[in-house]
């Protein structure tokens, strides 16, 4: 490169915001490439990137499994995959483009010449698209892999940029099963990548909600001086989803609803709903302020009381009749993994003192929803009538996460009519019709991110390891328990979780 | 649901719109502009096709505006459609006799409260557009000088002369694409360039921006030559290394050439109307950028820049003198690198 590092390129403008940020040239090596998130979700991502025009020209996609495939077979593979989950249009010239960088290396995790190979691909990768040393090696393999292809990553020399290029790593969740799994995990990946070079992707969080909620509450005037114990009630944060485990049994077993979604999913929007202004829409001005509301979160004494967890059985959800939990395959009808899990939570800050922060997290449930809701205090004083305000319910600000993504604020309005009578109306706004359309999925903004070296909005290692430390005293109440509660699929989950919340005088959304 | 009104008024279109966006269940919530389309009986279909795609992304009240002959007595007739599509509210507008004079006096009424009004004209745009009567309602103009059917060139010229902060051009927009292509160029290989070349089609009012662009961003001249088309072809910026080379004979996929690394294909596709109104709609502020570049169209003509607040530009709307003798750089204050984007570092 001619003038070096103070280049300041005379096309780029903070001005000109049409200009999208192109990563420089790069690659990326995608470990399990044959499972289902890669064909559904990492494959689409990276099609759908380069017809936006957002990948570098040259960028090279290299699929590591353990399947006897030649460059083409992969190459047919990933274009199978392209065709029927992308996003955006199929067109040709962008599969010209992109089908030239294509590479498949064969191979165990344990195998030191398929790892050497890999080696080569990518010197290979360097010379002949001009990747230039930088890759990102994308793990979409089950968790107790990771120790094994990091290892190998390191000693084969895979890890080590050379000047001027960058490695990186993207792990999926679950981020180890407890605080001591996380920190193990944490040890082996942080030996080998720098901290700035590990992303950590929630799919179920993607960076625009995050964006839309700190938007919400720090761009307006209107919802701040409401957002304290003062006025807030309570707040609620569900993820429900409608389906079962499918497929995912040899997963779910043993992980359960608490590990799988609220360990990370819910005590995420938890952070980003309770936590105070950052200082700036940094990464790292973000990460100090949820860190600092994650630190103050604090369990109930009673765990037996503020806790519930549940697991389906069969019967009939949204008119189709389905298996209970113990008869889907390959669950042993032994399992005391919960599918539903509920827990409240205190957080000790001025701004929250006695505000309960109720999550709930189950599959099988009514309807697939995540949100989280505000509830309001009753007015202090009511000017009307006992009968005028009888169906007056309370006040509550909804941030749909999906489907539907928005916002509801419900409050009291007048009946038409002669009475004097006040009912709950509710107020929608959606982030555009089809707006979810065009708006770019998770994975790709995540696969853009670490394109970018954009550190990423999601939890380094020491959320996740907060995140730990508040629901590892809890999973342990529950193991000692036995057998969760059972409830009916298709319902809201169960009774158990009903009388945790009628113990505080509460009750839970229908959603 | 679609209601047809004739001889009608804006207050009665108001209280038609209301009565239909109740019966449909009040679909149409959340609209965030007004978006005016100025269009005509042969092109209002395509027009407002694209409108509506856009509104997906912007959901928006669609007004269309068709000026018929101006002579007989005046009269307005209206067709609204509520609920039919994706977001939003539309109304074609059919004005003649003396009212197609007064389109905003119809428009005004419409205009949605408190939100940003944008006017479209997909075909012939006035020759000031901010100081047409619709333009004037609006924040954002969007006027298209390469769908003139002769002149364009003359056509480019004469928005440039006119220009205001909040007109902008489809031309422009569709160079997105390659702008976006030739700075990753330079972040890839950051070198000093010394000259340029951008082939087009002779009469290619997107090309003369590119040139202008590179020769205000550059601050070296850039020579206009013609292909065959389709569109814009090749462009080349000359360095002491090699020159950076950006090849599309076919209108779809590149070749993206830079000193020392293979050559790359890149697809590069002309974008359709609606994905470059959404681009559009996307920011409505002013395009400092695009302000900049026309200065310089006009500059580059040999006519005076249209005078305009100073932008906000790095380059703080200085325009590059044609005969002014290469390399010597007029002293434009520190050079800032755009913030918090740092591509090639871990």
């Amino acid at each position: 490169m001619t003038l070096g590092t103070s280049y300041d390129n005379p096309l780029r403008d903070p001005q000109d915001r049409r200009l999208p940020q192109i990563a420089g040239p790069c690659g990326m090596v995608i470990f399990g490439v044959t499972g289902d998130l890669s064909r559904k979700k990492l494959m689409p991502a990276v099609y759908d990137l380069a017809n936006r025009g957002l990948l570098p020209p040259g960028f090279s996609l290299v699929g590591f499994a353990r399947r006897d495939w030649a460059h083409q077979d992969f190459a047919q593979i990933v274009h199978d995959a392209v065709k029927e989950y992308s996003r955006t249009d199929f067109r040709e010239e962008v599969w010209r483009q992109l089908s030239r960088g294509f590479r498949f290396v064969p191979g165990d995790f344990s195998d030191d010449i398929a790892f050497s190979q890999l080696h080569d691909t990518i010197e290979e990768l360097d010379r002949e698209r001009g990747t230039a040393g930088n890759h990102a090696f994308y793990l979409s393999i089950p968790p107790k892999f990771f120790p094994d292809v990091i290892g190998q990553l390191k000693e084969h020399g895979l890890a080590d940029n050379g000047t001027g290029a960058w490695r990186r790593v993207v792990v999926e969740k679950p981020f180890g099963h407890d605080l001591k799994s996380a920190q193990q995990l944490n040890a082996i990946v942080s030996d080998v990548f720098a901290p700035e070079s590990v992303f950590r992707i929630d799919h179920y969080l993607g960076k625009e909600t995050v964006q839309n909620i700190l938007a919400l509450r720090f761009a307006n005037q209107l919802f701040e001086p409401i957002w304290n114990a003062n006025y807030v009630d309570h707040v609620q944060i569900t993820m429900a989803e409608d389906i079962g485990i499918g497929g995912r049994a040899g997963y779910y077993d043993g992980i359960g609803a608490a590990r799988d979604v609220i360990q990370n999913h819910l005590l995420q929007l938890l952070a980003l709903v309770a936590m105070e202004e950052p200082t700036s829409f940094e990464a790292q001005s973000l990460r100090t302020e949820k860190q600092k509301v994650l630190r103050s979160v604090r369990r109930p004494d009673r765990l037996d009381l503020h806790t519930a967890r549940g697991q389906y059985v069969g019967g009939w959800a949204g008119g189709e009749k389905v298996k209970g939990f113990l008869e889907e395959e390959d669950i042993p009808r032994s399992s005391t993994t919960e599918t539903f899990a509920a827990v409240k939570l205190m957080i000790d800050t001025r701004r929250w003192a006695g505000v309960p922060f109720y999550l709930r997290h189950g599959k099988r449930l009514g309807r697939r929803v995540t949100e989280v809701a505000v509830v309001f205090k009753r007015a202090p004083h009511l000017p009307f009538s006992a009968t005028a305000t009888e169906e007056l319910g309370q006040n509550a600000l909804v941030i749909r996460v999906q489907p539907d993504e928005g916002i509801t604020v419900r409050f009291g309005s007048k009946v038409p009519g002669t009475a004097m009578e006040i009912r709950d109306v509710t107020m929608d706004f959606a982030y555009g019709g089809a707006f979810v359309e065009s708006s770019p999925e998770a994975y790709e903004r995540l696969i853009l991110d670490v394109l970018l070296g954009e550190p990423p909005l999601f939890p380094q290692h020491e959320e996740v390891e907060l995140s730990w430390q508040i629901l590892d005293p809890v999973l342990e109440f529950w193991t000692e328990l036995g057998k969760p509660d059972p409830y009916p699929a298709g319902t809201w989950g169960p009774t158990s979780a009903d009388e945790m919340l009628a113990r505080d005088g509460r009750a839970w959304r229908r959603p | 649901m679609a209601v047809d009104l004739t001889s009608t008024n804006a207050s009665k279109i108001a209280s038609a719109l209301l009565l239909e966006r109740r019966r449909a269940g009040s679909p149409a919530m959340g609209m965030v502009m007004t978006f005016v389309v100025v269009t005509d009986e042969g092109d209002h279909y395509d027009a407002l096709k694209a409108a509506r795609a856009v509104s997906r992304e912007h959901p928006a009240r669609i007004l269309g505006v068709i000026r018929r002959s101006a002579r007989g007595a005046a009269s307005l007739d209206a067709e609204i459609k509520v609920g039919d599509g994706p977001s939003g509210e539309q109304v074609l507008l059919r004005m003649s006799g003396e009212l197609a004079r007064h389109a905003e006096s119809v428009v005004l009424p419409l205009l949605l409260p408190d939100s940003p009004v944008v006017v479209w004209w997909p075909g012939r745009a006035p020759e000031d557009p901010a100081d047409d009567p619709l333009g004037r309602l609006a924040l954002r103009r969007i006027t298209d000088v390469a769908a003139a059917k002769r002149g364009r060139a003359g056509a480019l010229l004469t928005q440039a002369k006119n220009y205001s902060p909040g007109n902008t051009d489809l031309s422009w927009t569709r160079l997105t694409p390659w702008r976006a292509l030739l700075a990753a160029a330079l972040d890839q290989y950051p070198a000093k360039v010394k000259g340029g070349e951008v082939a087009a089609e002779r009469s290619n009012p997107s090309a003369d921006l590119l040139v202008a662009w590179l020769t205000n961003r550059l601050e070296v001249p850039i020579e206009r030559a013609v292909s065959k088309g389709p569109g814009v072809t090749h462009v080349a910026l000359t360095t002491g290394g090699g020159d950076i080379e950006i090849c599309r004979p076919d209108g779809v996929l590149a070749e993206f050439t830079i000193p020392n690394a293979p050559n790359r294909p890149v697809a590069l596709k002309r974008k359709e109307t609606a994905e470059l109104l959404a681009e559009e709609l996307r920011r409505l502020d002013t395009d400092d950028i695009y302000q900049d570049t026309v200065r310089q169209v006009c500059v580059l003509a040999g006519h005076k820049p249209p005078d305009t607040p100073p932008s906000l530009s790095l380059k703080g709307g200085d325009v590059q003198r044609p005969q002014r003798s290469r390399g010597t750089r007029k002293a434009t204050g520190p050079r800032k690198r755009p913030s918090a984007k740092k591509s090639n570092k871990s």
